[in-house]
């Protein structure tokens, strides 16, 4: 464990599984794209708006994959001070947020046609729009101060108190939802068929290859960044010691 | 336990001379409650059905303007500094600010409610629910925004900041708490909204001074 904290091992392992993630997500992409929006059958009921679930679960799914590993890396940070944890925490928060809204996006094009409306107040979808806006809560603290060391111990506590509250969101949001209006929408309302399996898991691999992938470049440049700011405070530091 | 004892005297004091920011922070509850039958019309029926989301969301709105001033004076004057090196439990102190916190904006929140849900014609049998519901929930609003305000300390943009870290994390007390009212005013029992709301409230009492300690102490580092 405590090997990975230094950045040059961890970049080793990061870069040596970067081109298999995004190959394989490029591979993945390849075959599974055309499967689920062209060759895979329409459902019996929903037609080809089913194809939007081939994009909808997956980033449904990498969305919550995503605060998973946010919430740990900020854990391991505040327990061990790792300083790689907060620069992986920081990197992939961004990534959780975009798939948290083209969810959000894919779900409410998937409604109009088959719920008759862009956005329903049903449990998922409203627990999901509340973790997109914990997630900003997250990107922006950890950009809200001048020292970025303290945005990122601060972000690391926000990061451990979302993920304590998130089953609580979630649960509370499915009692209200089940209180206040009948559940129009079934879920299983229908048979999930090999034919959608296929894509549908196609999918989910390749967006997962593409997050990690996503994943390690960002890491890669949090760290130049880190470089590049230790290179100008040094500059300034020799140029006000040269001035003396 | 004296250090409890004795941040919560001392908060209390300052609150109770400047008297000023609790009476604001009603004033804002209060004028929040008023827009909403300008808002949405007269009609007593309409109101009526909206009144439990109504004074639960102003009241948050409210307890979460006054959480700005729970660390930032401490904070700016040093005060804190002096606290975190003391060596005594910041758990405690947090605990005891916390509490401050809420003697002087939960409870004076709780008890004007029932004023300004007579404007709103909530029905008779909500007024119970309505009470009981406020009083197992805002301490928790007032911990959840403890961490929420330790975390903020020192940033740009720290208000704003503040409200939007902390309000998806009131969802749940919003949904329980205004469920108990409407569940009350539907006469259906309300037991099981009321021991949630009470549940997180003993889950925060002991979580969220863990919390704000730790984010207290990076503020000072």
């Amino acid at each position: 464990m405590h090997r990975f904290a230094n950045p040059t091992a961890f970049m080793r392992i990061a870069n040596a599984i970067f081109p298999w993630a995004a190959g394989l997500a490029t591979v993945l992409f390849v075959i599974g794209l055309p499967v689920a929006l062209v060759t895979s059958p329409p459902d019996y009921q929903q037609g080809d708006s089913v194809r939007l679930f081939y994009v909808h679960v997956p980033s449904a799914w990498i969305s919550m994959l995503v605060y998973g590993s946010l919430a740990l890396s900020s854990a391991a940070f505040l327990i061990w001070r790792h300083p790689m944890a907060s620069v992986s925490a920081r990197a992939i928060a961004p990534v959780g947020a975009i798939f948290t809204a083209l969810a959000l996006v894919t779900g409410a094009l998937w409604g109009r046609p088959m719920w008759g409306a862009y956005w329903v107040w049903d449990a998922r979808l409203t627990s999901e729009l509340l973790l997109l806006f914990i997630y900003l809560g997250y990107i922006a603290i950890a950009d809200a101060f001048e020292d970025p060391e303290r945005g990122d111990k601060a972000a690391a506590v926000l990061g451990v108190v979302g993920s304590v509250n998130l089953p609580i969101i979630h649960f509370s949001v499915e009692w209200w939802n089940t209180l206040h209006q009948p559940s129009i929408i079934k879920m299983d309302g229908f048979t999930v068929d090999g034919s959608i399996l296929l894509p549908l898991f196609l999918m989910l691999g390749a967006f997962t290859c593409y997050a990690v992938a996503i994943w390690i470049l960002r890491l890669r440049s949090e760290l130049l960044a880190v470089k590049l700011r230790n290179a100008r405070m040094s500059e300034v530091n020799l140029a006000s010691a040269a001035a003396e | 336990m004296s250090v409890f004892a004795a941040v919560l005297k001392r908060d209390l004091a300052l609150a109770l001379r400047q008297s000023a920011d609790s009476f604001t922070v009603l004033a804002f509850f209060a004028i929040a409650v008023v827009l909403f039958p300008l808002g949405v019309g007269p009609e007593s029926n309409t109101l009526a059905k909206i009144a439990g989301g109504v004074l639960w969301v102003s009241a948050l709105l409210a307890a979460l303007l006054s959480l700005d001033r729970l660390f930032t004076v401490d904070f700016e004057d040093g005060t804190l500094d002096q606290l975190v090196l003391s060596g005594e439990p910041l758990v405690f102190v947090v605990l005891a600010k916390t509490a401050a916190h809420w003697l002087t904006t939960g409870l004076p929140l709780i008890l004007l409610s029932p004023v300004l849900a007579l404007t709103l014609h909530l029905p008779g049998e909500g007024y119970g629910a309505l009470l009981a519901a406020l009083s197992l929930g805002t301490p928790t609003v007032s911990l959840i925004g403890a961490v929420g305000a330790a975390l903020v300390l020192g940033s740009r943009r720290g208000g704003v900041l503040l409200s939007f870290l902390v309000l998806p994390l009131y969802v749940p007390i919003l949904i329980f708490g205004t469920l108990s009212v409407e569940g009350a005013i539907l006469g259906v029992s309300v037991k099981a909204t009321l021991s949630l709301l009470g549940a997180m409230a003993s889950f925060a009492v002991i979580l969220a001074p863990w919390a704000a300690a730790a984010a207290l102490r990076q503020a000072t580092e």
